[in-house]
């Protein structure tokens, strides 16, 4: 049994406000054979100076210390790779440092900007983050993704991450599924949503028009995970800069407020031990008491049905931010969608619904832009950018382009990064003629969860309208 | 093509030392990289081929075990720990808790008689380097009295939530690695075991 100490349940606080100044993205792909990584960060990088109305030059004149996130430096032969990169943007000589949490590299690297700028060591941080994927044949990449894993005890079998991560899947679709046709239903629609959001997203790498037949009818990979319930394995590059108000407002007449808080949980799913559920501030104790009882076979927590990194970093980062609610007080969501399951188990975590209740967030429709049912904008929106699943998984860049999605739609400018036909063809993509804004009307707040593998680490980041906080400072 | 035994790497320790004998890596030239559509040079190959030499430090008992038809775990025996008496599986060298080492402990008997399938998945894919035979029928087992979940395969019988599993072990030619212990169905005979496999 695990059991926190007060100390380690202490809600984090940041000693002055950080701001959410710029963002910017590449375009993302499986492979970029002829782009060297440094024009993807330097195409990141000019987006979010161009976002500002600036000059890349002249945003790097605010710029104190860089976090670089970059995960898989076997996968490139290039240790120091953030050294290239810095080195190519220009930063030297100011600090840099690499951070590598897997899924999460992303989250984590702005997990530490904002606590640099909070900190007052910093007045503005870059976090800007990227992978490169496409520069091993795919069983060999296999290989180097489950060296993620534990060396001795899981990648010897099979060299295969999905394996690892599947078995949590099988379990949540026995439990809480309950192998019912309805929930794997669901499990389809979410590829489906999040692949037909990707369409309207020229950066987005896996656009598809499909149905929930074509999800169900698409190979499996681990039973019963099939392909469109897979994420993306990807390439390019995303980042943020944050600063202190001051700085902020030198920047941007509009930076957002940021409050971001990780968690994590063992690497292996074979060390998870049994506790209770941590709650978030609309649970109760109530909440679970009949838990084991609706769910037989839902006794052990996390077990494998839950992860507790994301259950962590919320209860963290709710409380920061004054959020009691999520989907009353948020407007917009960016989720680690790696598999349609692991999304649905991810809705439970954040508190979007209770344990075992999460397909509900789907069926209800409050997960689409536009609710199926009611036919009105969802209550939270979800994965518009296309998410993992649709518009990229380039592991240390993914949070980042998460962050950024949220940001644009707060700042109501969604629609100048996904619209123009002169991004559409510089990147060689075909705008569809039913294209259609998904930017969320009168988005105020947001949040972007990043998720590592089995759960090892995860981020949530809340993004807010400076004038719509929830919570005095 | 595999390689043969002049090709491969070897490792002794002599006074506290890793003293490598044999090949450890092959040279091979840089191949160029052309566009086939344009004809300019886009990049090269850059070829490896390595041998990681690796410690299993504290964890050899078990890794060693496997080769002898045991199953190691271990156990927190310090009466100052909260979770005292927590049986790890995997094999933890130090509490979780405490950091005090904990006990090492034979638990082939425990898991030939309350092992059971936690969850499992199958899988027809692999990547590079894998040595089971596919589909991978990947299953994480209970143990009576253990607190973790261990993660293993199915070598016969079809895996099922609460299925009772026996453990088999690679004990005529170990390989020395997580792969030399695997699970049947239980009622699986003699016969039915992957080659090199004992109960």
């Amino acid at each position: 049994m695990i059991k926190f100490s007060d100390k380690q349940l202490k809600i984090p606080k940041l000693m002055r406000p950080v701001y959410l100044a710029t963002v910017g993205m590449s375009k993302f792909d499986r492979a970029f054979p002829e782009t060297r990584t440094e024009e993807l960060c330097i195409q990141a990088f000019t987006a979010a100076a161009d976002f500002v109305n600036m000059t890349p030059s002249e945003l790097k004149k605010y710029i104190h210390t860089c976090y670089y996130g970059h995960f898989a430096d076997h996968f490139g032969d290039q240790l120091l790779g953030e050294a290239v990169i810095h080195d190519r943007l220009g930063l030297d000589p100011l600090g840099n440092i690499g951070v590598k949490t897997g899924g999460a590299t992303g989250g984590s690297a702005m997990w530490e900007a904002v606590k640099t700028v909070a900190s007052g060591y910093s007045d503005c941080a870059l976090a800007l983050g990227w992978e490169r994927m496409d520069e091993v044949p795919t069983d060999e990449g296999n290989h180097l993704i489950s060296a993620a894993a534990d060396k001795d005890w899981e990648t010897p079998l099979g060299h295969i991450y999905t394996g690892y991560y599947a078995v949590m899947a099988q379990r949540y679709w026995k439990i809480f599924g309950k192998e019912e046709d309805s929930f794997r239903d669901t499990m389809a629609e979410i590829a489906v949503k999040n692949r037909g959001y990707a369409r309207m997203n020229p950066h987005a790498q896996g656009p598809l028009k499909i149905t929930i037949e074509d999800v169900k009818n698409s190979p499996i990979v681990a039973y019963p995970l099939r392909a469109l319930d897979c994420c993306l394995m990807s390439v390019g590059s995303a980042c943020g800069i944050v600063c202190d108000e001051k700085t902020a407002y030198e920047i941007t007449d509009k930076p957002l407020r940021i409050y971001i808080a990780a968690g994590s949980h063992t690497l292996r799913v074979a060390d998870r031990r049994n506790m209770t559920i941590p709650l978030l501030p609309n649970e109760t104790t109530e909440t679970y008491k009949d838990l084991g009882t609706r769910f037989p076979g839902s006794d052990r927590y996390p077990g494998f049905t839950g992860f507790l990194a994301a259950r962590m970093a919320a209860y963290y980062t709710y409380r920061m931010a004054g959020v009691v609610d999520p989907i009353e007080d948020l407007d917009v969501i960016e989720l680690h969608d790696a598999f349609t399951i692991s999304d649905i188990q991810s809705y439970e975590d954040l508190g979007l619904r209770p344990y075992g209740e999460g397909r509900d967030y789907i069926e209800s429709g409050d997960g689409y832009l536009i609710n199926p049912h009611t036919k009105k904008q969802g209550k939270l929106p979800s994965n518009l950018s296309g998410g993992l699943i649709g518009c990229m998984h380039a592991v240390g860049a993914t949070g980042l382009m998460q962050i950024a999605e949220i940001g644009y739609h707060i700042w109501n400018r969604w629609d100048e990064i996904h619209e123009p036909q002169e991004k559409w063809d510089a990147f060689g993509r075909e705008k569809p003629d039913d294209w259609t804004s998904l930017q969320v009307k009168n988005a105020k707040r947001g949040l972007a969860i990043s998720h590592a593998g089995v759960g090892s680490h995860v981020t949530t980041t809340i993004l807010m309208d400076p004038n719509h906080l929830l919570k005095e400072d | 093509m595999p390689k043969t035994e002049k090709e491969k790497g070897f490792v002794d320790i002599i006074n506290g030392r890793y003293k490598p004998r044999g090949v450890f890596h092959t040279i091979e030239k840089n191949q160029p990289i052309f566009d086939k559509d344009t004809g300019k040079l886009a990049g090269v190959t850059n070829p490896r081929d390595m041998t990681y030499i690796h410690s299993y430090g504290g964890e050899a008992p078990f890794f060693e075990g496997l080769g002898k038809g045991r199953l190691m775990a271990t156990r927190c025996d310090n009466d100052k720990c909260e979770t005292r008496g927590s049986m790890y599986q995997p094999f933890r060298i130090y509490c979780p808790d405490c950091l005090r080492k904990n006990t090492i402990i034979d638990m082939t008997d425990i898991a030939k008689t309350t092992a059971k399938i936690h969850s499992y998945i199958i899988t027809h894919r692999s990547g590079a380097f894998n040595t089971l035979p596919k589909p991978i029928k990947f299953i994480n087992v209970e143990f009576e009295g253990v607190v973790t979940i261990l993660m293993s395969v199915l070598a016969v019988g079809e895996p099922e939530i609460n299925k009772k599993v026996i453990p088999i072990f690679n004990t005529k030619a170990p390989t020395y690695t997580i792969t030399d212990l695997r699970f049947v169905v239980e009622g699986t005979s003699k016969s039915e075991l992957p080659e090199g496999f004992t109960f």
